[in-house]
């Protein structure tokens, strides 16, 4: 792993490595390298297969971070690239043609939090939500709970207990 | 609206030009109706009797709670014997088991499949998650009561409810019919104003008719 970010460092900017396990690592690389960096480690480095492609939320930054996650199967090694993007107007270049699942991960993204990747295939047909009418389910600014309040109607006599408070009432109450 | 339900001109095998909407449904446009009991209670204690004793179940798993009706399905449990039975249709089915939670993409199929089924027909909510929303209590997807959709005739509790709730809960559900007290589908077509308001307001892109079997 450490070879691999040795190397990978003489040939682009990219940020330090965090070693997960011998096995899994991840390094950060700044948005307008990202494609030509997924391209080297698929054709030299032999991380063929993107496992996988998500986001997180950084709110408070002010930040989307995306982590594309390669897979060498041969090496049995993975390797996480993130790269950290402005949460207003999120927009990221599409990799439809370097992984072509990668179209699917991006529909989703663009659902789920409303990161654009211009040209993209079927980008804005709906994914999973139907008729979504409200900001992107999955930003950390959207309240799930005062929707499902607003939308959803509740049967009254619901009652939630704290489970540590409750316990203890249970179990001091019981005689013991 | 998708481009497939829009009203477009089609052109027929004979060479005729005609127009086609898709939302309408040009096979019955009329309300559901109340089906009124037979004339003599003997009689209608008969058909109750009858119907007790044959309810085929939809095979629509909706939620995690599909899981907990296969092994009824398997010697250890034999729902069989209680003659109760899982048919693919809706027109073949008048038992409608609402397993679990119910995100809203889901209630629209439920309620197609619903209405698609004949009378006499019952709705079984089952878990939780039917009842008050259970775990998905603050989910933005997932609706909280089921009677506001569909007209729920029985309860299940549990989180899962095991196959021996289903169990007790089917033969429930036979007493209930027997009694004559399952009317769900009778309540539906009373307050049908009421039941499609509630459906409208949680599923934003209505593309089907509103009624429809």
């Amino acid at each position: 792993m450490r070879e691999l970010h040795t190397k990978l460092k003489s040939l682009f900017p990219v940020g330090d490595l965090t070693e997960q396990r011998s096995d899994l690592g991840f390094v950060t690389v700044p948005q307008e390298h990202l494609r030509a960096v997924l391209v080297h480690l698929r054709d030299r480095e032999g991380f063929t297969h993107l496992v996988l492609l998500t986001a997180v939320d950084w709110l408070e930054a002010g930040q989307f971070q995306l982590t594309y996650l390669l897979s060498n199967r041969s090496a049995g090694k993975d390797l996480g690239v993130r790269v950290m993007l402005a949460r207003d107007g999120a927009t990221m270049q599409s990799i439809h043609d370097v992984w072509p699942t990668a179209a699917t991960y991006q529909r989703e993204l663009r659902e789920m939090f409303g990161i654009d990747f211009p040209g993209s295939p079927r980008l804005h047909e709906e994914f999973i939500l139907e008729g979504w009418n409200d900001i992107p389910p999955y930003r950390r600014d959207f309240d799930t709970l005062k929707y499902a309040q607003e939308n959803y109607s509740e049967r009254p006599g619901r009652v939630t207990h704290d489970p540590a408070a409750h316990m203890k009432q249970k179990l001091n109450s019981g005689g013991n | 609206m998708k481009d497939e339900l829009k009203i477009r001109v089609v052109k027929g095998p004979d060479g005729v030009e005609f127009e086609v909407e898709p939302l309408k449904d040009y096979y019955c446009e009329a309300a559901p109706t109340v089906m009124p009991a037979a004339y003599i209670k003997v009689v209608e204690d008969l058909f109750n009797w009858a119907r007790s004793e044959s309810i085929w179940i939809l095979g629509f798993g909706t939620g995690c709670g599909a899981i907990e009706m296969r092994p009824l399905m398997t010697p250890r449990f034999d729902a069989y014997r209680f003659g109760v039975q899982w048919r693919p249709t809706p027109r073949q089915a008048n038992l409608f088991v609402i397993s679990g939670y119910l995100s809203t993409k889901t209630l629209k199929r439920a309620i197609r499949s619903y209405e698609q089924m004949q009378n006499p027909k019952y709705v079984i909510g089952l878990g939780s998650c039917t009842i008050n929303g259970g775990m998905y209590w603050d989910s933005y997807n997932t609706i909280k009561r089921l009677d506001d959709y569909l007209p729920v005739d029985l309860y299940i509790a549990g989180c899962m409810p095991r196959p021996e709730a289903l169990l007790a809960g089917f033969q429930d559900m036979k007493k209930l019919i027997r009694a004559g007290k399952a009317e769900g589908a009778n309540l539906y077509a009373e307050n049908f104003e009421w039941y499609k308001a509630n459906q409208k307001r949680v599923i934003h892109d209505w593309d089907m008719p509103d009624y429809n079997w």
